[in-house]
């Protein structure tokens, strides 16, 4: 097996409608930047690797063969992804196994949604025959899910709130990010509509415009790049039905598998203490205190905890989302990838306002579906 | 650079026809078939990975509802492309390379009868400049036999002809759709469907699923007595832009082909992805494929076209071959987007 | 929707392109007997010849990858697992708001189903809650979820937690 490292990294500024841009032109920001990170052109790339979320979100189907010429894929092997809300995550993972198998020197990954361009609340809530149309988005799939983990874990009600209200003011120190609000505050997520009770307005994510784009590289490629690259350390996916007999929803095994994978890659066996900053799939703010558990950073039934001692916010000692994470930006196909790729900035020091000091070791997570897919990595400053 | 040999021990396909199950009904028995086949445990199997397009079924997430129906308990290690199946077989073989497993579950389901076929493909045109027209998928075809037809790259007769040959041999699959014995002078008697395309060089419009098991060289010795080696795969894009190519070439087929090595040593048998009949003239042309090679003894996408299922059928067909004894050297060729837009060429030998 | 005129001079930003698709879509054998019976006011399940598991309607054994018949008469009287309150109104919803859409674990069941909670104030729903189904006259039930109104409260005490905490 060759190392694989993240030598460029791009993402779009987000925004709930980026109508100065074409779906073209939304993957090309991203794509361009990463490729000027890597201080390449698309000329030295040897594969293009795209994923996005259903096709339903802009109306076109398999989006990738009329984005080719775009990507400068023209010639060269393009793949599609689509696992659902974890495409981005899934996406780059194939990406990075294309270089890791030894097939090619340096993959392009991008990953895109441009919600503006139809209606997800729509596309995730069809009139399908057989069934009555009750399902109100994602928030309607997942709010049950997260009163069932209140129960379990007799958490305080506020620990979304908290989580909603970190959340954005790191959103406030990262540029591409496309919530900012500055004025934020408990209060104001408390008041804000109740819309899939008990999931809050100011608890879910928005809904974005953007792209986010890896050059992914062999370790004799990543030697010429001009900046130091992101050493991929080990990656993991883990899937498992929507509905069975006694499947706990609320802790998914397949999160927990997943983890457990990518850890004994990785040789961890203390996330909490071992690494430096997560970036993690939390669409909905009480998914942190979930999420947490699911991935072992707390005993079950503890996740809260950690968000009320302030051990997730920025200068505490286990900061998850220091980009503001999905609930400051949504881009749905993109929020995996966007995770991979603000944990490969955090340990190439390149995050900016909202660098965790020397962070060394950083891991990136998405989840889709019913909380049934799940996509993973953990990158370091340091060759594997 | 040094690949890990993979091969082709299983394959189980649906009898395509339009049927009236869903989609996990027409997945269920393949993936079970498939895997009963191939002589490996459920629990051996280190990575699962498929193909489909929720446009098909005009819903999203279509293929969620199938994972809820293969068995994934204990969680399993799985991706899905929005793709034909034999690009899903291609991210399975990329998998197996890193060593750590020895087998892949790939399968690919479509049920393309659910809406107006031709008009559904519309919406995999660029949005902004070609959709808007709705120039259907049958017509872009016709675009581009028109253009074979102009450069004298084939006739009007040869097309039946292929028709006539891929129809005929379809009657020897029991899993084809449409088979038959016809006389190419009389097809020529039919009306154009879309001048000049008649019925004829046109695919049916199937309902389909297919499962193959991919194992690693030693596990595949093991389990199969003549498992059907990956000696070459690879796949190419061209522009999306018709104007930006000439339709009656398949540049893309031909690189990838080189790529997979086919002009390594003589090819038995060829399974070529052309839903229309003047595709094979191009993709043969790509290949450089002579008269001697047997092409498309299955009946190929003309016999049955399942949407995202199609081309790893074609893998499927090949692979066949060589596990049953009758070829030694195959090539499988899957295509995707309008007019042989994206190609991918895999060649598999017997030992 | 109307199309966006653009004054001169002014960049192009937005475009209308509609789409319309219509789709037939096979209710497979599976759901076909399922709603049959669902017309004629019963429920069936299926239950998995290898983990014995009744799954609601009968479908592949998500866990075991194996084909189940759907002949078990299942209760249309069950509990309220979990529940959200919608108070959001999205494209193609015919429900007033706020509703209540519940998971709910009929009798005999080992998975839930989801649908409406009803013939409550939605402050009053709760975990727990015994329901049973309000099925529309016969003359109006078609092969839809939708022959059933809503569940509505029994009015039997509440399960205890301990007994639908595994379909959480
Ligand atoms: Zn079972």
């Amino acid at each position: 097996m060759e190392r694989c490292a993240v030598i460029g990294v791009g993402q779009t500024k987000h925004a709930a409608k980026r109508d100065d841009l074409s779906m073209i032109g939304l993957v090309r920001e991203a794509a361009t930047r990463a490729l000027e990170d890597a201080g390449l052109t698309f000329r030295d790339i040897d594969a293009v690797v795209i994923g996005k979320a259903p096709d339903m979100f802009e109306g076109v189907m398999m989006p990738e063969l009329f984005l080719a010429e775009a990507l400068g894929a023209v010639g060269k092997p393009m793949m599609r992804v689509h696992t659902a809300g974890s495409v981005g995550g899934s996406t780059a993972i194939v990406a990075a196994h294309l270089v890791s198998a030894g097939i090619h020197q340096r993959v392009l990954t991008v990953a895109y949604e441009k919600q503006s361009e139809s209606d997800a609340m729509w596309a995730l809530s069809p009139k399908y025959p057989f069934q009555p149309p009750l399902m109100a988005g994602a928030g309607g799939y997942f709010a049950p899910l997260i009163r069932a983990y209140i129960r379990r874990s007799n958490a305080p009600n506020d620990v979304g709130v908290r989580v909603a209200v970190k959340d954005r003011l790191n959103a406030l120190k990262n540029p591409y990010a496309h919530l900012k609000m500055p004025e934020i505050s408990a209060a104001q997520v408390e008041a804000s509509p109740m819309l899939w009770d008990p999931i809050r307005y100011l608890e879910t994510c928005p809904s974005s415009d953007g792209a986010c784009a890896m050059v992914l590289s062999s370790e004799t490629a990543a030697r010429s790049a001009p900046h130091r690259p992101a050493w991929v350390h080990a990656t993991a996916t883990r899937s498992e039905p929507n509905l069975f007999a006694g499947r706990d929803q609320v802790n998914p095994r397949a999160g927990r598998d997943c983890a457990a994978a990518l850890y004994k890659q990785a040789g961890i066996t203390d996330p909490r203490k071992q690494l430096d900053a997560a970036e993690i799939y939390v669409p909905f703010s009480w998914f942190e205190p979930m999420w947490m558990e699911n991935l072992g950073f707390a005993p079950e039934g503890e996740g809260w905890k950690m968000t009320l001692e302030g051990a997730t916010a920025l200068g505490g000692d286990m900061p998850i989302n220091p980009s503001g994470g999905v609930m400051s930006s949504n881009p749905i196909g993109a929020s995996g990838m966007l995770r991979f790729a603000e944990a490969a900035l955090q340990v190439r020091g390149q995050a900016g306002e909202h660098q965790v000091e020397g962070a060394k070791l950083a891991m990136g997570h998405a989840y889709g579906g019913g909380s049934q897919f799940f996509a993973m990595w953990i990158v370091g400053d340091a060759r594997p | 650079m040094a690949t890990r040999e993979i091969a082709v021990v299983s394959f189980a396909q649906t009898n395509s026809r339009r049927n009236e199950l869903d989609e996990t009904e027409m997945l269920l028995p393949v993936i079970t078939e498939a895997v009963k086949r191939s002589g490996i445990a459920r629990s051996d199997i280190g990575f699962t990975c498929s193909g489909s397009c929720d446009y098909l079924g005009g819903r999203p997430f279509s293929f969620v509802m199938v994972i809820d129906a293969i068995g994934a308990w204990p969680p399993i290690e799985e991706s899905h492309v929005e793709m034909d199946g034999a690009f899903a077989l291609y991210e399975a073989w990329v998998r197996l390379q890193h060593g750590d497993i020895d087998a892949a579950l790939v399968y690919a389901f479509g049920k393309s009868s659910q809406g107006d076929l031709p008009d559904v493909m519309v919406t995999q045109l660029d949005p902004y400049y070609v959709a808007p027209l709705w120039p259907d998928s049958i017509s872009l075809a016709a675009l581009q036999a028109r253009a074979m037809l102009d450069e004298k790259r084939c006739t009007e007769l040869e097309m039946a002809e292929i028709a006539v040959r891929n129809r005929k041999s379809a009657k020897a699959n029991p899993h084809a759709h449409l088979k038959g014995d016809h006389l190419a002078a009389n097809l020529l008697g039919e009306p154009y469907a879309v001048a000049p395309l008649r019925r004829h060089d046109c695919p049916p419009i199937t309902d389909g699923a297919t499962a193959i098991v991919l194992a690693a060289g030693d596990l595949a010795r093991k389990v199969c007595k003549r498992p059907a080696f990956i000696r070459g795969i690879d796949h190419r894009i061209e522009p999306h832009a018709l104007g930006l190519r000439d339709l009656t070439r398949s540049p893309s087929t031909k690189l990838a082909g080189e790529r997979a090595g086919v002009g390594k040593g003589k090819i038995d048998v060829a399974e070529l992805h052309a839903p229309f009949t003047h595709q094979e003239v191009i993709l043969r042309d790509a290949l450089g494929l002579g008269a001697e090679v047997d092409v498309n003894p299955s009946g190929g996408a003309l016999g049955a076209n399942p949407m995202m299922v199609a081309g790893l059928n074609r893998i499927g067909e090949a692979a066949q071959r060589i596990l049953d004894g009758k070829a030694n050297r195959v090539l499988a060729h899957a295509t995707s987007g309008p007019c042989l837009q994206q190609n991918l060429v895999c060649v598999l030998e017997a030992e | 929707m109307s199309e966006p005129k653009p004054k001169q001079d002014e960049p192009i930003k937005r475009m209308l392109a509609p789409v319309r698709l219509e789709f037939t879509v096979s209710a497979g054998r599976d759901k076909t007997a399922f709603l049959g019976a669902i017309i004629e006011g019963r429920i069936l399940g299926g239950r998995c010849p290898s983990c014995r598991k009744v799954y609601v309607p009968p479908r592949g054994c998500p866990t075991c990858g194996v084909e189940m018949v759907g002949d078990i008469p299942i209760s249309d009287h069950g509990v309220v697992t979990t529940f959200c309150t919608v108070s959001i109104p999205f494209e193609g919803q015919t429900m007033k708001l706020p509703y209540v859409y519940a998971s709910i674990v009929l009798d005999g069941a080992d998975v839930p189903i989801f649908h409406l909670v009803d013939g409550i104030d939605a402050k009053d729903a709760r975990m727990g809650l015994r329901v049973r189904a309000d099925w529309r006259p016969p003359a109006e039930r078609k092969p839809t979820m939708e022959s059933i109104r809503a569940f509505v409260p029994t009015g039997e005490p509440d399960a205890a937690f301990d007994t639908y905490k595994e379909h959480l």
